[in-house]
């Protein structure tokens, strides 16, 4: 008999304009010891599944139809009560991000033991001690010292391994774990899944896997689950799945992924998704309005923008006497040139300062040392506004999180004017217009879409609206800080192509900020990377993937997920 | 000119407001309560700082539905012998004028102090703010009397009458602006670091107009709350400080002293000299509430 088993499930949430069905006739199996992946965009319905089979579907949610079996008996339409005493109990849970699934306010001991008393019926010393094995056997070091630690004293990876011994301390049969690498690194990631595949193996529980990202199932997963749009599209071994899918969806969700293991012209477009909205019409610099008053003179100097030993601190103890300030340094003595018309790739995990960099450049910050060059002027010599003016004009940059990076108060005709009105770029407020509705043209957006409000937009067509604006100023240099890492695949190898496409149309030079290698392989001519605020390699794309000179760099690349060694060739 | 009222009429703002009921209520409301009070000289039956049109003889006469009651006097009269109805229609007049000056000048004050202290930071936060909590450990009465003090002082004595009732609205306001500036500041904090804001640093906008265009219309929503709620707590403010004989002679009466002077018949049976003050007081607020809210939901398009 099958350890967890879904049959016919359906869940609609009901509202005034008739009922939306989140999740269409799901069934599955899983089994003990296994490790299933349920994989799809955002808005398939994934998650909704596991709240289903939790009994925890926001309301107004419903499972109208089918039945939850756990160990052959029917789990869902339970009370409340009873349906407490199997969360945690038998069903364990781990959640997208460690920081905000754990109490700051409680060390993880109080919270180990609180659980583990209320599950297991354990005395206090019995429960402190298994608490001390949990953690032992997710592998945090002196865990008889760490127990009794906050939080916010562990790292990121480290959290999550809490969560995870969180969730196994009461034993559970199965674990619903929701994208639970999603908010970590790559190389804290690899360690997360081996974790979590040698728990599985060990202590025989069944896990299903929630997530969006193809790499982590080829990691860990023995069967996949694929969904679209609330229905199951296909359901099989991973190899089977990723190797040789039956199901177009999948085979186009599947191609969308960047390959890490070479260079292709152009990302394919996940078709069996509906087109990216109107097709990007190309651009002729020679007579258009992007391309009037490019009058930069030419190539004067060899390189565009050139880094020189940038340097950033930020304050972490503040004091009246310079002795007792603390600085934290983000920057630590960067260099680095970017020639015109080049993409320079900038690589790191999260905190290695590669964003700091972006906004040093760009102006958000000011250096603590060191000069940002453009075109043969130092801009942290510039004194007054008019003068460095000029020069943002030049530069302009796309941030990652499309919900906060536009003014949720203002039309997106306005937000994309705002800097041809504030430049006075153009002569009129009609030329403005026009101006306007011609850009979001050019980013697949169709001129209607002015009228609106951001909120009414998707992620990936207000990542359009943001490069609208960006290059609503003639910029020579655009700088991206992780312009997809908030969206999904068939999403970001749309964005990917608009970039690249308006790159070579425009011959803009690029700085492109990501964690992501595959993508940056398919997007850079040459790659920086950077560790704890220092510069460690830079290469040209192909050299750096093919033969890296640093031991960090390797490292970073051995982690990269290897998706199409999976059969497939 | 056509063109805007065309553009108003045909905008989301006005299309809101029509299609609710209670909105639609509160805004007529507010309005005749706001045109009585202006042409309180027409709209009411008695002018009541004419001495020859009340007499003691009619002091304490209920309203007219009850026994003892005349026609004349439709909400009673009160221990002078005057109108209440009309006591209540002059007395809004200098209510609505301190209540909503007080609250607009406080509000502006307050929302600029904060988005500096907020924007900046540093030490220009730490003085504004410390500055702010001085006067948040002053009761605001405490305040309104020392300010008040300090301009009846600089003022000559004949010109304070008249001008009593623009001391009250800077008194007022200046012990206000501390609630506005301190919201306004931490939600200044939160939209500083977003990225539409760094959008903008980059466009190149000075920051004067990324506080006014960006930052502001996104920390508005609480303010609408704070000012409708102090609007109330300025007039009763206003009554305060005149009972205290700092604000507006006894003379020219508000909405405030009318109900203050009505509390001391309240026991001995004549109710309504406090009630019915008190009840119009309730009622422009509960409006003015009303509108406040609908106004901060309208103004936020992703509640459309």
């Amino acid at each position: 008999m099958p350890l967890l088993q879904i049959r016919g499930m359906r869940v609609e949430f009901p509202s005034r304009r008739g009922s939306v069905t989140a999740v269409r006739d799901v069934n599955f199996e899983l089994e003990s010891g296994e490790i299933l992946g349920i994989v799809g965009e955002s808005g398939a319905g994934k998650s909704t599944i596991a709240n289903a089979i939790l009994g925890l579907l926001e309301p107004p949610g419903i499972m109208s139809r089918g039945e939850v079996l756990l160990d052959g008996e029917c789990i869902d339409g339970l009370p409340i009560e009873l349906m407490r005493k199997i969360r945690g109990k038998r069903i364990g849970m781990i959640f997208q991000d460690p920081l905000t699934s754990l109490n700051p306010l409680q060390t993880i001991e109080e919270q180990l033991v609180e659980t583990i008393k209320i599950h297991l019926q354990f005395g206090e010393s019995e429960a402190q001690k298994h608490a001390i094995s949990m953690l032992e056997q997710v592998g945090i070091p002196d865990p008889d010292i760490r127990i009794k630690h906050y939080p916010h004293q562990f790292s990121g990876g480290m959290r999550q391994r809490v969560v995870i011994a969180l969730s196994l301390c009461a034993n559970p049969e199965v674990i619903l774990a929701d994208e639970p690498t999603t908010a970590l690194d790559v190389s804290i990631q690899a360690q997360i899944l081996d974790l979590m595949r040698r728990l599985v193996r060990e202590t025989g529980v069944g896990m299903i896997i929630i997530t969006h990202d193809m790499g982590v199932i080829s990691e860990i997963c023995d069967r996949v689950m694929v969904m679209y749009r609330g229905d199951v599209v296909e359901t099989g071994p991973t190899r089977k799945i990723l190797g040789n899918p039956d199901h177009p969806y999948t085979r186009s969700l599947i191609s969308a992924v960047p390959r890490a293991d070479r260079r292709m012209d152009r990302f394919p477009l996940v078709e069996y998704i509906e087109a990216a909205g109107t097709p990007h019409k190309p651009i002729d610099v020679q007579d258009h309005w992007l391309g009037k008053a490019r009058n930069f003179g030419g190539s004067k100097n060899e390189f565009l923008v050139s880094v020189k030993d940038l340097e950033m601190r930020f304050t972490t103890v503040r004091s009246m006497f310079k002795s007792r300030r603390r600085y934290l340094k983000a920057v630590d003595r960067v260099s680095f040139d970017i020639r015109p018309g080049e993409v320079l790739g900038l690589v790191g995990e999260s905190g290695s300062g590669k964003s700091t960099v972006a906004r040093l450049i760009c102006g958000i910050y000011k250096p603590y040392a060191g000069q940002v060059v453009f075109d043969g002027t130092d801009l942290t010599s510039l004194g007054s506004r008019r003068q460095i003016n000029i020069y943002r004009r030049q530069m302009q940059m796309i941030f990652q999180d499309p919900f906060s990076s536009l003014n949720a108060r203002m039309r997106v005709a306005d937000i994309v004017a705002e800097p041809i009105r504030f430049h006075r770029l153009a002569s009129s407020n009609k030329e403005v217009l026009a101006i306007v509705d011609d850009l979001l043209d050019h980013v697949g957006l169709g001129a209607a879409a002015g009228k609106k409000f951001p909120h009414e937009f998707s992620g990936g067509q207000r990542q359009r609206i943001s490069i609208a604006r960006a290059l609503a100023t003639r910029p020579r240099f655009l700088i991206c800080d992780e312009p997809t890492s908030a969206l999904d695949v068939s999403i970001q190898a749309q964005i990917l192509n608009l970039l690249k496409d308006l790159q070579e149309e425009l011959q803009l030079t690029m700085l492109f900020i990501s964690h992501d290698l595959p993508v940056i392989r398919q997007v850079c001519d040459r790659v920086a990377v950077m560790r704890d605020g220092k510069l460690v390699e830079e290469a040209k794309t192909e050299d750096l993937f093919n033969k890296p000179q640093n031991e960090y760099t390797a490292h970073l690349l051995k982690l990269m997920p290897r998706l199409h060694s999976h059969g497939a060739k | 000119m056509r063109d805007f009222l065309q553009r108003f009429f045909g905008g989301d703002l006005w299309w809101s407001f029509r299609s609710s009921p209670m909105v639609i209520v509160a805004a007529i409301t507010t309005f005749v309560m706001i045109f009585s009070s202006a042409f309180a000289n027409i709209v009411a039956p008695y002018d009541i700082f004419d001495l020859t049109q009340f007499n003691l003889m009619d002091s304490l006469k209920p309203p007219v539905w009850m026994e003892r009651g005349e026609v004349g006097f439709l909400l009673g009269t009160d221990d002078q012998g005057r109108d209440v109805l009309s006591t209540i229609l002059y007395g809004s007049r200098i209510s609505l004028l301190v209540g909503f000056f007080s609250v607009i000048s406080a509000m502006v004050l307050g929302i600029i102090i904060g988005l500096i202290a907020g924007y900046s930071g540093g030490w220009v936060d730490a003085v504004l703010m410390r500055i702010a909590d001085v006067q948040l450990s002053f009761p605001a009465i405490l305040i309104a009397l020392l300010v008040n003090g300090i301009i009846s002082g600089l003022l000559p004595g004949e010109a304070q009458a008249d001008l009593a009732i623009y001391v009250l609205i800077v008194a007022i306001s200046l012990s206000f602006w501390v609630q506005y500036a301190r919201t306004v500041r931490s939600s200044t904090m939160v939209e500083r670091t977003k990225e539409y804001v760094q959008a903008a640093q980059v466009i190149g906008l000075p920051q004067p107009l990324i506080l006014l265009r960006h930052i502001l219309p996104n920390v508005m929503g609480p303010v609408l709350v704070i000012a409708t709620i102090q609007l109330a707590l300025a007039i009763i403010t206003e009554a305060t400080l005149s009972f205290l004989g700092v604000g507006v002679p006894p003379t020219s009466p508000s909405l405030g002293t009318l109900i203050r002077i009505g509390n001391d018949y309240l026991f001995s049976g004549e109710w309504w000299i406090t009630v019915f003050p008190g009840l119009a007081l309730v009622i422009l607020v509960l409006a003015v509430n009303i509108l406040g809210d609908w106004l901060r939901d309208a103004l936020n398009p992703k509640l459309r």
